[in-house]
C-alpha cells in the first residue's frame, strides 16, 4: 500500500486532529453529516440526520427496512447521484471538506470512499482484473509490477489470496458468494480508499461466510473507518464500535455499540432492540 | 359445495381435499387445451415455412443445372479473312498502332462469325440432317458468337484450327431437354421448330450436349439477350455493396445513439418525443425509405440512380430505428449492481459504459445487429424507388457505378417472359438469397454463443 502514498490520501497519519473533534471512542471524527435530508421525487426519504463518525473504527446502521439506513449510506459516496430525481439536502463533510461542494470531483471522492454492496457484484472479467480495475483507471501503479504488488496485497488483506492465488485469470463470477464479496472488498481496497461503506455485506451469505467477512471487518478497521449497515443486531453488536438506530427516516439514537445494544435512552431503540419493531 | 365448519375438523379436511380434486381436473384439461393449441400453431408455422422451403428447392434446384453444347469449332479463314493482327513493332507511334488494333477488332465484330458456329452444329449433326441455318440457330444461346470471336481476339493464330469449345444451349432449348415445356404440345406451342428439336434429342442421345452445374449462375451477370447465360454476379456484388454501407454506418450509428439515449441523455420531454419517433420509424412501411431516398440522395445530393451507395444509405435508415430499439434493450437489460459496481469504484459514466455495460451487452447488440443488416439484405420495395430495378449487366466496381441487387434480381426474373426457363431460375436467385441469408443468421448465433461462452 505504501506505493500509494502521495497519490491518494492514506488514513490515520494526515487526518488533522485539531481539525477533527475527538468522538467519545477517543478517535478523531472523519465524517461529519449535519441536516442530512433526502428527497425521491416528491417522498422525503431522510429526516435531518446529524452524525459524527469516528476514524478506523466500525459503524453500524440499524433498523427496521425501509428506515433510511442505506439512503443515508449512499449519500456518503454520492451514489444517490446515480438515482433519477434524487435530491439530497444537508451537509457532509468528510475531513471537513463538503463531498456536495460543486467543486468536488465525485470521482475523487468515490476512490478516497469505497463500497461493498449488499449482493456481491464482480465484475465479468478474470479476479485479477477485478482487483486491477481500480488503480487501472484512478492511474495509481506506474507498471504491471506495481499493479501486480497492489492486486496481491489486496487480496491478501481480503484474505482472499490464498483461496485464488492459482487462478487470478479465472473469472470473480465463478468464486463462491462469500469469495465473491471478498473479492468485492478487495476491489474497493486496492484504491486505497480511507473510507469503506458497506450495504448490508453478509445478507446474501451463509452463516459461515458471514463469519469470516465479520471477521475481516474486525481486521479493516486497524486501516479503515468502516461504515456498515446490517440488518443483523447481532452483527452490529459483533462487529461496530458505535451503532447508529434509523426509524422511518430518522436518525433515533446513536452512540457505542455497548451503550446502545444494553442501555438505549430512546423508547423505539429499546423496542427494536427488544424485537418488538422491525 | 361449501364447507360446513360445524363438523369435524377431519370431515372439513376430506371435503376440501375433494373440492381441489374436482377443480384439478379442469385445471389439467385447460393446460392440455392450452399446449395442443401451442403445439397445433408451431406445427401450421413450420408446415408454411416447409411447404416454402420445398417448393422453393422443388424448382429451384433444376435450374443449377445447365445444358452445355461440346462444339468442335473451325475458325474458318474464308469466313474470319486472313488480315493479320496489328504487330506493335510495324508502327511509328502508339496511337496508330491503337488506331489498326480498334479497326482490326471493329473488322472482326463485322463479321458473321454464326457461320462458324452453324458450321460446328452441323458437323455434330448426323450425315444429311436437314434443318435450315435459322433453325439450327436457335439451338445455341446467342451469345455463342461472342464467345467464339472472343478467343480469336485473344489469340489470333487459331486462324485456321479446329478447338474443342463449350457453349451454352439456349434457354429454349434447355427447356426442352429438361422438360421445363410439355413435350406433348403441338408445333404451333412449341418454342422450337421440330427439327431443331430433333436435333436437340440427338444432340443429348451423341453426347454433344450434356449438362452440368450451373456456374453460370455465379461467374456472369444479367442478361437479356442470352437468357441462359443470366447469372447472379453483378447483383450480388450490388448487394455486397449495400450491406457493408449499412454495416458502416448504421451499425456505429445505431449503438452510439443507443449508447446516448439509454446512459447519457436526460430523461425529459425531448427525450421522450425522441424515443416516441425512432419506435414509429421503425414501423415506417420500407416503401416510404424509398420515396425518402429518391427525393432526398438522388434529388438533393444528386447521387447517382441505381447505384448501391443510395440504397445503402436507404436501408441504413430503415436499419437504424431496429438496431437503437435492440441495442437500448440490451443496454436496458444490464443489472443495475454491475453499473453500481463501477460507479462505486470511482469510474466515470464514460468508464463504466465501455469497460463494463458495453462489454456484457455486446453479444446481444451484435446480433440484433446481425438480424437487422440481414432483414435489410432482403428488402426490395425502396430499392425499387431508387432506380435499383433497372436492368443492369455489369459488375459495380464501385458502390458509385449502377448496380442490380440480389431481391431485386428476383422480382426482375420473375417477371421475365420466357416463364419456363426464368421460373426455375427466379426460385434458384431465391436459394442464393436464402442461403446468404441462413449464412449471416448463422455467424450471428455462432458469435453470440462463443462470446457468452466467453463472458
Amino acid at each position: 500500500m505504501d506505493m500509494l502514498a502521495g497519490k491518494v490520501k492514506k488514513t490515520s497519519l494526515n487526518v488533522d486532529s485539531t481539525m477533527n473533534p475527538i468522538d467519545v471512542l477517543e478517535r478523531p471524527i472523519r465524517l461529519t453529516a449535519r441536516d442530512v435530508t433526502v428527497h425521491y421525487g416528491a417522498k422525503q426519504a431522510l429526516h435531518g440526520i446529524s452524525i459524527d463518525i469516528p476514524d478506523r473504527a466500525v459503524t453500524a446502521f440499524i433498523g427496521p427496512s425501509g428506515c433510511g439506513k442505506s439512503t443515508f449510506l449512499r449519500c456518503i459516496n454520492r451514489m444517490n447521484d446515480t438515482i433519477e430525481g434524487a435530491k439530497v439536502g444537508g451537509t457532509i463533510k468528510l475531513d471537513g471538506e463538503d463531498i456536495y461542494a460543486p467543486a468536488l470531483d465525485v470521482v475523487e471522492l468515490r476512490a478516497r470512499i469505497g463500497m461493498v454492496f449488499q449482493k456481491p457484484n464482480p465484475f465479468p472479467k478474470s479476479i485479477y482484473d477485478n482487483v486491477a480495475y481500480g488503480p487501472r483507471i484512478h492511474g495509481l501503479a506506474r507498471n504491471k509490477a506495481d499493479l501486480d504488488e497492489i492486486v496481491v496485497s489486496s487480496l491478501r488483506k481480503a484474505g482472499l489470496f490464498e483461496e485464488v492465488k492459482d487462478r487470478l485469470q479465472e473469472p470473480g463470477t465463478g468464486l463462491s458468494g462469500g469469495q465473491q464479496q471478498r473479492l468485492c472488498i478487495a476491489r474497493a481496497i486496492a484504491v486505497g480508499p480511507e473510507v469503506i461503506l458497506m450495504d448490508e455485506p453478509c445478507s446474501a451469505l451463509d452463516p459461515i461466510a458471514t463469519a469470516v467477512i465479520e471477521e475481516l471487518i474486525d481486521e479493516l478497521r486497524e486501516n479503515y473507518t468502516i461504515v456498515i449497515v446490517t440488518h443483523s443486531m447481532q452483527q452490529a453488536a459483533r462487529v461496530s464500535q458505535r451503532t447508529a438506530f434509523f426509524h422511518l427516516g430518522n436518525l433515533i439514537e446513536q452512540g457505542p455499540t455497548e451503550d446502545i445494544f444494553t442501555n438505549p435512552v430512546n423508547k423505539q431503540t429499546q423496542d427494536y432492540i427488544m424485537g418488538r419493531i422491525g | 359445495m361449501a364447507i360446513d365448519i360445524q363438523t369435524s375438523p377431519e370431515k372439513a379436511s376430506s371435503d376440501r381435499t375433494a373440492l381441489i380434486r374436482a377443480g384439478l381436473r379442469r385445471r389439467h384439461l385447460n393446460e392440455q387445451i392450452f399446449r395442443g393449441l401451442g403445439i397445433a400453431a408451431i406445427v401450421i408455422a413450420l408446415g408454411f415455412v416447409a411447404l416454402l422451403f420445398v417448393d422453393v428447392f422443388r424448382k429451384g434446384i433444376p435450374a443449377f443445372v445447365q445444358s452445355n453444347l461440346h462444339l468442335s469449332v473451325t475458325f474458318d479463314e474464308a469466313v474470319i479473312g486472313s488480315d493479320p493482327v496489328p504487330v506493335r513493332g510495324d508502327f511509328v507511334s502508339d496511337a496508330e498502332y491503337t488506331a489498326a488494333n480498334l479497326k482490326w477488332q471493329r473488322d472482326l465484330a463485322m463479321l458473321n462469325w454464326n457461320k462458324i458456329v452453324e458450321a460446328s452444329l452441323r458437323k455434330a449433326a448426323p450425315e444429311g440432317f436437314e434443318i435450315d441455318s435459322k433453325q439450327i440457330q436457335t439451338i445455341p444461346e446467342t451469345n455463342a458468337r461472342h464467345q467464339i470471336r472472343e478467343m480469336f481476339v485473344a489469340n489470333p493464330s487459331l486462324l485456321g484450327q479446329t478447338v474443342d469449345v463449350d457453349v451454352l444451349a439456349s434457354a429454349n432449348a434447355a427447356n426442352w431437354i429438361k422438360g421445363n415445356i410439355d413435350r406433348s404440345l403441338g408445333d404451333g406451342q412449341q418454342q422450337l421448330s421440330p427439327p431443331a428439336r430433333q436435333l436437340i434429342d440427338t444432340f443429348v442421345d451423341n453426347g454433344t450436349i450434356s449438362n452440368g452445374f450451373a456456374w453460370t449462375i455465379f461467374t456472369n451477370v444479367d442478361s437479356r439477350a442470352a437468357p441462359a447465360s443470366a447469372g447472379l454476379l453483378g447483383a450480388f456484388v450490388g448487394t455486397l455493396w449495400m450491406m457493408l454501407i449499412v454495416v458502416l454506418l448504421a451499425v456505429p450509428i445505431g449503438v452510439a445513439a443507443a449508447i446516448y439515449l439509454e446512459e447519457f441523455a436526460p430523461k425529459s420531454r425531448i427525450t421522450d418525443l425522441i424515443e416516441v419517433n425512432i419506435n414509429n420509424l421503425a414501423a415506417v412501411p420500407s416503401i416510404v425509405f424509398g420515396l425518402l431516398g429518391a427525393a432526398v440522395f438522388i434529388n438533393w445530393f444528386h447521387l447517382p440512380i441505381s447505384a448501391p451507395i443510395v440504397g445503402g444509405l436507404v436501408l441504413t435508415l430503415m436499419t437504424l430505428p431496429t438496431i437503437i430499439i435492440a441495442t437500448r434493450g440490451a443496454l436496458m437489460g444490464v443489472s443495475p449492481s454491475l453499473r453500481q459496481a463501477a460507479l462505486g469504484m470511482g469510474a466515470s459514466k464514460t468508464q463504466m459504459v465501455f469497460h463494463h455495460v458495453l462489454p456484457t451487452t455486446f453479444p446481444s447488440i451484435l446480433t440484433a445487429t446481425i438480424l437487422g443488416v440481414a432483414h435489410a439484405l432482403g428488402e426490395t420495395a425502396p430499392l425499387l424507388l431508387i432506380g435499383m430495378k433497372a436492368f443492369v449487366a455489369s459488375v459495380p466496381a464501385t458502390p458509385f457505378d449502377q448496380a442490380a441487387a440480389l431481391p431485386v434480381q428476383i422480382y426482375l426474373w420473375q417477371g421475365n417472359e420466357n416463364r419456363n426457363f426464368f421460373e426455375p431460375r427466379t426460385a434458384a436467385a431465391i436459394m442464393v438469397l436464402l442461403a446468404v441469408m441462413i449464412l449471416l443468421n448463422g455467424v450471428a448465433i455462432y458469435l453470440r454463443s462463443r462470446l457468452e461462452k466467453r463472458a
